[in-house]
């Protein structure tokens, strides 16, 4: 018997599984999600897995806060026996310099505007939030109690759980090793597993959206980039907010089992798909923690890993389809903060596919931005 | 000896029972990985040295072979250390 779907999504992180939600949530059958290994094993169970607010472009302040609201109920929504460890105890970002103090009170008053419940302070107001946190070089900073950070592998599952329950059939161990296109409409997709007969196909492959387009004849503006990240043992909670500073390209939360996890961006990291370690991180990251937490230097290193970014020329996710390929759509280019997005862009995609109104108007990240050269850069990333 | 799975311990780095680990089984859950990113067995300072080969032997019990399993990817440091070991008086980055 031939092996048909509607809808065939490519790459089970929390964005392939968000959609794959919403497309059965909205009565569509005969769905199918395709992960290679199994879900989360990419970019979304390696994250950092913080969820803001605060973010310096219109659009990304718009999805950010869309989906907080939904990750506030998605337990509820999702009738998910566990909890997805929603820690909502704000964010703190760290301006030190003139200029960045300058592009965050243009950003406090766009996240303003926006509803965004967020704070401009002077090194005093940090230092009142994270008493352990050094303030001597911070010239002001920011803070929104409604971020924080989730359990991504819970998020995960519990998208991935609701799918299954209202139908959708999630392959794991299946690599799409091709895309079959016809007179510009797609007609299915090879696999290690065989052949799947299918009129639409999602790209959701994270950091390998571009092989995964260029299957499809597509090309698209992005790259990959390892960003290494560690995590301590577990201690008494003594940090509410993620603190993270772009000066630095650092960041530190403690989650709620304890444990602290951090980072640090690394201008030279390969611009590949490694996901190895190193020994310089480590050093990076800890005169980091020395400059700015020197109290967190007495506990132990328990684990490190590293992941991959999917990065655009302007910082912004890619969602959409193609003019002229009929049946293509991608939610891709998350550039470091797909998880956080997911919730809203499962329902836009959704939308979109089904030929609704979508929630947000996100036609501005559509591929077509890059020819026109329309890029709005997002200047708040680690 | 203690037979109540949800007293007995597997992982004793992140206090995950028996009970636990076959709740997921009977759910669906098939593999080390799955397992480890769910309940947090084997992300602890041991990495796992105690308890995986318990799971295995548990997802074995429920027709997964054990030469069918896949090992979770073994992370640096061995043993925990601390992080002001890594903290230079010279700052890598100036
Ligand atoms: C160190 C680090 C820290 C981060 N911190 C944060 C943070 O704090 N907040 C935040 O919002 N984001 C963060 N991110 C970014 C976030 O992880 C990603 O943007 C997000 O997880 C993307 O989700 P995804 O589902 O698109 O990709 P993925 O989770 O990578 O899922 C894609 C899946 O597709 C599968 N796949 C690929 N090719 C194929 C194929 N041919 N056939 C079948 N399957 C395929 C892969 O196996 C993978 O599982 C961080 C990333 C890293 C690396």
């Amino acid at each position: 018997m031939a092996d048909t779907a509607s809808v065939v999504i490519i790459g089970g992180g929390i964005i392939g599984c968000s959609i794959a939600y919403n497309l059965a949530e909205r009565g569509l059958r005969d769905v199918v999600l395709v992960e290679r290994q199994f879900l989360a094993a990419g970019s979304t169970g390696r994250s950092g897995a913080g969820v803001r607010q605060q973010w310096g472009t219109e659009m990304n302040c718009r999805l950010a806060r869309a989906s907080i609201k939904i990750f506030e109920q998605l337990e509820e929504m999702l009738d998910y026996p566990r909890s997805i460890e929603f820690k909502q105890e704000g964010y703190l970002i760290l301006a030190f310099t003139p200029a960045e103090a300058r592009q965050f009170e243009a950003n406090v008053r766009l996240q303003r505007s926006l509803g965004v419940p967020v704070t401009l302070m002077d090194a005093r107001g940090a230092k009142e939030i994270v008493p352990h946190l050094v303030v001597d070089r911070v010239v002001a900073a920011t803070f929104c109690p409604e971020d924080g950070h989730i359990n991504p592998f819970l998020a995960t599952d519990a998208y991935a759980r609701a799918a299954r329950r209202r139908g959708v059939d999630i392959r794991l161990w299946t690599e799409v090793t091709g895309i079959l296109v016809n007179n510009g409409r797609v007609k299915g997709v090879h696999t290690n597993r065989g052949f799947i007969h299918c009129p639409v196909v999602v790209n959701a492959a994270g950091p390998y959206s571009q092989l995964v387009a260029a299957m499809a004849g597509v090309d698209i503006p992005v790259y990959s980039e390892r960003h290494q990240i560690l995590v301590t043992e577990p201690v008494q909670p003594m940090q509410g907010p993620m603190v993270i500073s772009f000066h630095h390209g650092f960041y530190c939360q403690q989650t709620p089992h304890g444990s602290f996890i951090m980072g640090v961006g690394d201008p030279h990291e390969p611009k590949d798909f490694d996901v190895g370690h190193s020994w310089q991180f480590l050093e990076q990251v800890c005169a980091r923690v020395r400059e700015l937490l020197p109290g967190l230097l007495k506990l132990h290193l328990v684990r490190q890993w590293s992941g991959l970014y999917n990065i655009t020329p302007d910082a912004q996710p890619i969602l959409g389809g193609v003019p002229g390929l009929e049946g293509y759509w991608m939610a891709v280019g998350f550039s470091g903060h797909g998880f956080m997005l997911a919730p809203i862009t499962g329902k836009i995609m959704a939308q979109l596919i089904l030929g609704e109104q979508p929630e947000i108007d996100v036609s501005m990240l559509g591929l077509d931005r890059f020819e026109r050269g329309e890029l709005i850069r997002e200047p708040s990333v680690v | 000896m203690l037979t109540n799975p949800q007293e007995v311990i597997i992982c004793r780095c992140e206090d995950v029972t028996l009970a636990e680990i076959r709740q997921l089984i009977r759910e669906g859950y098939r593999s080390l990985d799955e397992l480890k990113r769910l309940l947090r067995c084997g992300m602890g300072p041991c990495q796992g040295r105690t308890c995986l080969p318990l799971i295995a032997q548990e997802l074995a019990a429920h027709g997964v072979p054990i030469a069918e399993q896949r090992w979770p990817t073994f992370r640096p440091p061995t043993k925990p250390v601390k992080l002001e070991l890594f903290a230079r008086e010279d700052d890598p980055d100036g």
